[in-house]
């Protein structure tokens, strides 16, 4: 998926605990507050302490700098299923006890894997919190695999790719989309893996990836909530201090980058459940890691300029003015260790084809690139990008999770917190050029869903 | 970048978002401390949480009546007047209303629920005359204009068009037919695809008429403003709307009795099982014992029965939960779970199985024992943020409970007996389950080879 604009938001998802937005345009920032408090541990822990003394409350979340794009080829869906394997016991601890301990005090706890992390987070009283790095810590290196925990698991990752994947053509559509879009960076490779792969995955696969990678000098740990920094930081030496760090592990991710990309591309996924057509546009454009100065910003702005809500412009042209779509928006997901996606969908209303839908996209795409947007529209898109930093204070969970993006991302704290004046610096002539240079069709892939209508097989009846 | 996770559940959101009941939730006893019960100058009530941590401001408020407030042929209209309502009123049209939202980054919107019209609205401290003027004129001068009609009408015929071949829509949409009926609760919150283009103005203005009053509005703040400044503002925006809403009675309804089970053919690698009975209501004196119980056998955490059994065990599935939800004229346990084609017979049994056992032998004491110290443990955490306090204050409301009940249900909780836990179990799972299954025909999916088309993996 890209931005979490383009999920439903509802006030479901958002009290969910396990729901971890996808760190979109607005992945960072916190303003009027003080700064998080910071250090590194000589095994190269880096700790972030966020205050939050509105509820004695804390959220402990360790991140770890691997993602999908850092498995072995023919190895897909690696991250995840270790990921899910975490929770399966230590030699200290067995399994369940972790969990266990948790729940008995009212906690919660989750954990998730991107391109670029995979993060595991408890939320418990205050009081509970070294306990919690205690078990954390020791899950860093003393995870004990069994087949008769492994196997059932990997049925269990199977069935999460039905869910998400198998029993979703929009979800598969993506898979396409992406896969066409990165011709040689890992990122064309899902998340979740490609089935055939993650079939295959077993233990020895995943204690090597969890030797390889799980390590202090490879993981930032962030703690939010009602505690003061100078109490945390005994806390973290007693307990993460004890793990020894991995050398071996280099202090950056070399990917295989992309080429600069040459040819639009097109694929078009087919299924019987498709009732609502959509056409999506992808374009690699780079990330806040990658880009030059201001060039980020300027992609978020835009973004929130062509397609997030009803004034946006892609929005008033496309189902406003001139009904032809059901929906449509933008979206840009600017944190990302490597080079990033722009986004732009409809859903056409029935009877409109989507060359009509392009048109529009095309004209929309030429007129930001060739006048300079509106000041008070400009404005506008500011305060509502700017905002959303305010708001994201309200929500320890969330700011952990924003911190803990961008600082797996190849991001900084500085730049975190100077995001607000990033946008706020963001002029006309930004935007222009970057809908001029980075939204090129050259540099695209778009995706069509639509009905299969194909005489379906003959099913066989016993 | 898609987040994939360890996710014990998914929270219920399908059934949630369908029913629109909360989980039970209690706030931090230092909240709960500071809740106000406000009186504006004009007499409208709401419980309110002053607190300047953030400057910003939190609000959600509900009328009474909801989706059974709409006509029993149209479903629906609750529904398309929630998506209008930020469309254009009073002096503004559609677009100039969202430029003024947008401008000052204000959050507003609308919500059909099955007893309730909700609202939520939340601001920046500094915006709030702003925001409370914005949303007074769509509650009380709403345009309805036709171009934002069809506009809007589009858009929710689409999301009914993509419902017919989702299994999880389908699946939801089946379970409330069996268990309620043709009684409202047994009609879809949204409409359907024959309703939803028979809706005209002249409906939603009357909903608007008959649903949007005093007498049934609810109202919980979080957030930066004092109580004076909050007592003006409310009167200002709610002072207007009539002061009794004319509502149509809705009668009490028990839920179909179990066991029942209904198949829905759909061509899918995954097939939804949705299962559920008549559950308890909120003020039944065996409400919280039920309410444990329940958390035992399926409630959202890593350790449920049906989690151990059917995930961590067997690996039939990735999700799998049960929740109690309770309404104004009925209860019911819902739970669901999304498994591999050829092996839904398997999973489907694995459930019945825990439901029996659970019926006939109730829980240990041990995990009785576990269940409390979570409930109680779990009341902080749930109401960390202001909008989620809100909720919770609203909710509360919504449940006829006291304003001191936060500090009190921790004794209730730690009142369920063993006992009580057994009675519960057996008055839940006693007599079985309502089952939907939404998949591949079981004859078919026997033979995957013969019956699965080629996909993309």
């Amino acid at each position: 998926m890209s931005s979490p604009r383009f999920a439903v938001a509802t006030l479901v998802t958002l009290l969910a605990a396990c729901a971890i937005p996808a760190s979109g345009a607005l992945a960072q920032t916190t303003v009027t507050s003080d700064p998080p408090a910071s250090f590194t541990l000589g095994n190269g822990l880096q700790v972030l302490v966020i205050p939050d003394h509105r509820t004695p409350v804390v959220t402990q979340m360790i991140w770890y700098k691997v993602g999908s794009a850092d498995e072995t080829p023919g190895k897909s869906g690696l991250a995840h299923f270790l990921e899910h394997l975490m929770f399966k016991g230590t030699a200290k601890h067995p399994a369940g006890e972790f969990s266990q301990t948790v729940l008995r005090v009212g906690g919660n706890e989750n954990a998730f894997t991107s391109t670029d992390y995979t993060g595991y987070f408890q939320r418990v009283p205050r009081e509970q919190l070294p306990k919690m790095m205690e078990f954390e810590a020791d899950r860093m290196t003393g995870l004990i695999l069994k087949d008769e925990n492994v196997l059932p698991e990997r049925d269990v990752v199977l069935e999460e790719y039905n869910m998400r994947v198998a029993n979703n053509p929009d979800a598969r559509l993506t898979e396409q989309i992406m896969a066409a879009l990165y011709l040689n960076h890992p990122y064309g490779r899902p998340v979740i893996g490609w089935r055939p792969e993650i079939e295959k995955l077993d233990r020895e696969d995943a204690l090597a990836f969890y030797r390889r990678f799980y390590a202090p000098n490879n993981a930032t740990l962030v703690i939010a909530g009602d505690v003061d920094a100078k109490d945390v930081r005994p806390m973290v030496e007693r307990t993460f201090g004890a793990v020894a760090a991995q050398p071996a592990i280099p202090a950056r991710r070399l990917r295989p980058q992309e080429p600069e990309p040459v040819a639009p591309r097109t694929v078009t996924l087919s299924d019987p459940r498709v009732e609502q057509p959509s056409v999506k546009r992808y374009y690699l454009v780079p990330s806040a890691n990658t880009a030059a100065a201001g060039e980020s910003p300027a992609l978020d702005v835009l973004a929130q300029l062509m397609g997030n809500g009803s004034n946006s412009y892609l929005y008033r042209a496309l189902v406003v003015d001139r009904p032809l779509a059901v929906s449509a928006s933008a979206g840009y997901q600017g944190t990302s260790l490597d080079a990033t996606q722009f986004v732009i969908a409809a859903s056409p209303k029935p009877g409109v084809d989507f060359a009509q839908i392009e048109r529009v996209f095309d004209s929309v795409i030429a007129d930001v690139a060739e006048n300079p947007v509106r000041a008070e529209d400009l404005e506008r898109v500011k305060t509502q990008l700017i905002a959303e930093a305010i708001y994201a204070q309200d929500n320890q969970a969330t700011l952990a999770r924003w911190y803990g993006a961008a600082l797996t991302s190849g991001l900084s704290i500085e730049d975190i917190r100077s995001w607000p004046d990033r946008i706020r610096a963001v002029t006309a002539d930004q935007i222009r050029e970057a809908a001029q240079k980075w939204l090129d069709k050259k540099r695209s892939v778009t995706g069509y869903l639509i009905k299969d209508t194909a005489p379906k097989r003959e099913e066989k009846r016993s | 970048m898609t987040n994939f996770k360890a996710c014990a559940r998914r929270t219920g959101w399908m059934v949630a978002a369908l029913l629109l009941t909360v989980p039970l939730v209690a706030a931090p006893a230092h909240a709960a401390a500071k809740i106000q019960h406000l009186i504006s100058p004009g007499g409208i009530e709401a419980w309110f949480v002053q607190d300047a941590t953030v400057p910003l401001i939190a609000m959600e408020y509900a009328f009474g009546g909801g989706a059974t407030q709409d006509p029993a042929d149209k479903p629906g209209v609750g529904n398309l007047v929630a998506d209008l309502l930020d469309e254009g009123s009073g002096d503004l049209d559609s677009k100039t209303f969202h430029e003024r939202l947008d401008r000052r980054a204000i959050e507003l919107s609308f919500n059909s629920s099955r007893d309730t019209f909700r609202g939520s609205l939340r601001m920046l401290r500094d915006n709030k005359d702003e925001a409370f003027e914005l949303l007074r004129t769509a509650l009380t001068s709403p345009h309805f204009d036709s171009a934002d009609v069809e506009r809007i009408r589009a858009q929710v015929v689409s999301g009914l068009r993509r419902d017919t071949s989702n299994p999880t829509s389908l699946a939801s949409r089946k379970f409330l037919e069996v268990a309620f009926g043709d009684h409202p609760y047994g009609r879809q919150v949204s409409g359907t695809l024959e309703s939803v283009p028979t809706i005209n103005v002249a409906d939603m203005k009357d909903y608007v008429r008959r649903v949007l009053a005093k007498d049934t509005l609810r109202i919980a703040v979080v957030g930066d403003v004092d109580p004076a400044t909050l007592g003006q503002l409310l009167d200002k925006t709610f002072g207007g709307l009539p002061a009794k809403a004319s509502l149509t009675p809705v009668a009490d309804v028990e839920a179909a009795k179990p066991p029942q089970r209904a198949f829905i053919p759909l061509d899918v690698p995954q097939t939804v099982v949705m299962f559920g009975g008549p559950g308890v209501k909120r003020h039944d004196p065996n409400f919280m014992a039920a309410y444990v119980v329940n958390h035992i056998l399926g409630g959202g955490t890593l350790s449920s029965r049906l989690y151990k059994e059917v995930r961590e065990k067997r690996g039939l599935a990735y999700s799998v939960y049960e929740s109690l939800l309770w309404m104004d004229h009925s209860a019911l346990f819902i739970g669901n779970t999304g498994t591999r084609a050829d092996r839904a017979g398997e999973t489907v049994e694995a459930i019945n199985k825990e439901v029996r056992r659970i019926a006939e032998e109730g829980p240990t004491q041990q995990e009785l024992d576990e269940a409390k110290s979570y409930l109680k443990g779990s009341q902080m955490l749930a109401l960390d943020t202001s909008s989620k306090l809100a909720s919770a204050l609203l909710q509360y409301q919504l449940d006829k409970m006291p304003i001191d009940y936060i500090e009190k249900r921790n004794a209730i909780v730690d009142a369920v007996t063993l006992d009580d836990a057994k009675k519960a179990a057996q008055r839940l799972w006693g007599q079985g389950l309502l089952t939907v299954i939404v998949g591949r025909a079981p004859q078919a999916a026997a033979q995957p080879a013969a019956a699965t088309p080629p996909t993309a993996n």
